[in-house]
């Protein structure tokens, strides 16, 4: 099968198309479609990689909630087109090469790495998805303490948005 | 070529991760920074999702659902405050925003 | 050949999404004149009546109608975003609906492939809940690239709106995965199957036990539609038409189709979840159940035959007549031998759906429109904790046992 191949390459060129696309969009809303572009195609990657459940909580809660939620604020508080600011002059021409270098040594080392070399084919091929029922089990056993740590964490993250949207008295 | 080996997912997550701290340091405005903040989160749940593959192990997924929920509640604070600032300042500019109380 | 030979799953799926996309769309078309008619009679009006018998042809007068229209871009617009706003609604709208099961697994094409089930995923409702959750994008974009302050004003509304109340939908939904421990749409249908123990005539639907669950779902599912009395992204008294004020044209038509789209996936899901999906309600015994679909199409038959008796206009007699030979062959055809079990699970899907449809109907022709704070407490400070509070009491019970799961 032939398909997993191609799938792949066309949503990591999208992937990263939609994250330059960040970068350069001047409307922080084409930004944030952006984003989304970039977050649903790492949702197909999970599919390639087996991991269903992981590509449905993808979208569900980073392009159908995180992502709204920018989306929304954006058009509250109507955030018109960027404004240009000139960086300093190392930055340009010390730090642009610099991050390059950085990035193509990261890319080496890891093309390299032994884990790199593993074959990774999601359902179809050779390799079985990973089973929800198997996932679930192992977070409501060993990282039970982390998982109710989370819900706690979003219940403060809750209050600490509501103390921020209050409106003083 | 039928197979995807690891590494080409490590590589694609390298180079989005790359490109997060790009935006992270060129953006301007509070909202895209933040969400050149998420680029870079997604950039790592990648990598965590290829080794949970190269491994066989569902670890690795445990841990993005935990970095999904914490990316979730980060975004709920985070532009609670941005909304804030909005209202408080005339300008998002992260260069503009230089003191702490006012 | 070769390649049909090699790739059945990638063939029937190809065949399946295009029937199922010419199904859908004529659904969409006839339910938009359903809709007049039902609301119309409520109101002691006619209805539609003049294009063709029954004003059965409207649908199609509607759809060249919003072909040639012209179709205007406001030139402060966004033109990209304003561009993909609509289609996104629709074709989200449309994939929802490649994960229903329409029929049982049992039946399948001559190559092994099941022939009512697009795509038969294992995580399906999570799925679908991904996917309906990126509706909202369709609305909150069309408003904002409008750049104009009445769709705006809607865009925004909707989107708080389908924000909130997809918790409450979600959660209200949990109670009926715990019951059915999956999250697979065949699964959750086949754990419906027979009869409560104590209720020996009643089917094992899971509505029994999530009564409260599945009012708190229709709430929910009403709100997400942004249907009546939850309509208020498009409340025309108020804002025009809300989201979609500077639409015109086709793109307007697409945005219409997204919503009866998403009332069709909506009440697919409340079949499934709650009502046994494409499962009978009669016990297996009861043989002539095989003939109802037939029956039915015979009866719907001799009725329009009657009709077309009684009819004056001569076009409308002959499309009567027409009607009436379908219903007349159609129903013959169900009642074939081969044909009669075949047809019984979409049948009894379909009979569901329409009902909930029906339902939905009713309702935008009898309730008030929220007021928009209304709205905001209903959904947080009443639909919320009573899901959560189902949730929590089945939990209870089904860790002590109390129900069969």
């Amino acid at each position: 099968m032939i398909f997993p191949a191609i799938l792949f390459f066309v949503c990591a060129l999208l992937a990263i198309v939609g994250a330059v696309m960040v970068i350069l969009a001047r409307e922080p809303i084409h930004s944030a479609l952006a984003l989304i572009l970039v977050m649903m195609s790492l949702a197909v990657l999970y599919l390639l990689l087996g991991a269903e459940f992981i590509a449905a909580v993808q979208i569900l809660v980073y392009a159908g909630a995180i992502m709204i939620l920018f989306v929304t604020v954006i058009m509250v508080i109507n955030a018109g087109v960027e404004e240009r600011t000139d960086f300093s002059k190392i930055a340009k021409f010390a730090g642009l090469p610099l991050g390059f270098f950085l990035l193509l040594e990261t890319a080496h080392w890891l093309y390299h790495s032994a884990i790199g070399a593993a074959i990774a084919n999601g359902p179809g091929a050779h390799a079985e998805a990973f089973s929800t029922r198997e996932l679930s089990t192992e977070l409501f056993r060993r990282y039970l303490l982390p998982f109710e740590a989370t819900s706690i964490l979003i219940l403060i993250a809750v209050l600490g948005a509501l103390v921020l949207a209050r409106k003083d008295e | 070529m039928s197979v995807i080996p690891i590494s080409y997912y490590l590589v694609l997550s390298a180079v989005l991760f790359g490109l997060g701290v790009v935006a992270f340091v060129f953006k301007r405005n509070v909202i895209t920074v933040f969400m050149s903040v998420e680029l870079m989160l997604n950039a790592v749940n990648l990598a965590f999702v290829a080794f949970a593959r190269a491994h066989g192990q569902v670890d690795g997924l445990a841990y993005v659902f935990f970095v999904i929920v914490v990316a979730a509640a980060e975004a709920a604070v985070g532009l609670a405050i941005v909304v804030m600032l909005a209202q408080n300042r005339e300008s998002l500019n992260v260069e503009r925003m230089n003191s702490l109380k006012f | 050949m070769e390649f049909i030979s090699q790739h059945p799953v990638l063939v029937a799926a190809v065949v399946k999404v295009v029937v199922l996309l010419f199904v859908v769309m004529t659904a969409l078309a006839y339910l938009t004149w359903l809709e007049r008619k039902v609301v119309a009679h409520i109101q002691s009006r006619w209805g539609p009546y003049y294009v063709g018998a029954h004003g059965l042809l409207q649908p199609l007068a509607d759809g060249i109608k919003f072909l040639f229209k012209e179709d205007v871009t406001p030139p402060a617009s966004d033109r990209l975003i304003y561009l993909l706003a609509p289609f996104l609604a629709l074709s989200l709208a449309l994939t929802a609906l490649g994960l229903i099961p329409f029929g049982p697994p049992g039946v399948r094409f001559p190559n092994g492939q099941p022939v009512f089930i697009v795509s038969d995923v294992s995580i399906g409702l999570l799925f679908l809940f991904a996917i309906t959750s990126l509706g909202v994008y369709g609305v909150a974009l069309a408003g904002w690239s409008s750049n104009s302050k009445y769709p705006l004003l809607g865009a925004l509304r909707s989107s708080a709106q389908m924000i909130s109340y997809e918790v409450s939908l979600t959660v209200s939904v949990v109670g009926v995965l715990l019951l059915a421990g999956t999250l697979n749409f065949n699964h959750i249908i086949e754990g419906q199957r027979g009869y409560w123990h104590w209720l020996r005539i009643v089917p094992h639907w899971y509505i029994v036990p999530q009564i409260v669950g599945f009012l708190c779902y229709l709430t929910a599912a009403i709100a997400e539609t942004n249907r009546v009395p939850f309509d208020l992204p498009e409340a025309e008294t108020e804002l025009v038409a809300g989201f979609h004020t500077e639409y015109s044209s086709f793109k307007f038509a697409m945005f219409f189709m997204a919503e009866y789209a998403n009332m069709i996936t909506v009440s697919c899901l409340a079949t499934i979840l709650f009502f046994g999906g494409w499962l009978s309600p009669f016990p297996d015994r009861w043989t002539w159940q095989l003939y109802l679909p037939g029956a039915g199409l015979l009866a719907l038959g001799v009725y329009c035959a009657y009709d077309s008796v009684t009819e004056m206009r001569g076009l409308a007699r002959l499309q009567l007549s027409v009607v009436t030979l379908l219903a007349l062959g159609g129903g013959a055809l169900c009642l074939l031998p081969g044909v009669a079990p075949v047809i019984q699970g979409p049948f009894w899907f379909t009979a569901k759906v329409l009902g909930f449809l029906f339902f939905y109907i009713w309702i935008r022709g009898t309730l008030p429109r929220f007021r928009y704070d209304q709205l905001m407490s209903f959904g947080w400070k009443l639909l919320l904790p009573v899901s959560l509070a189902n949730l929590v009491l089945t939990a209870a019970w089904f860790a002590w046992g109390w129900v069969r799961g």
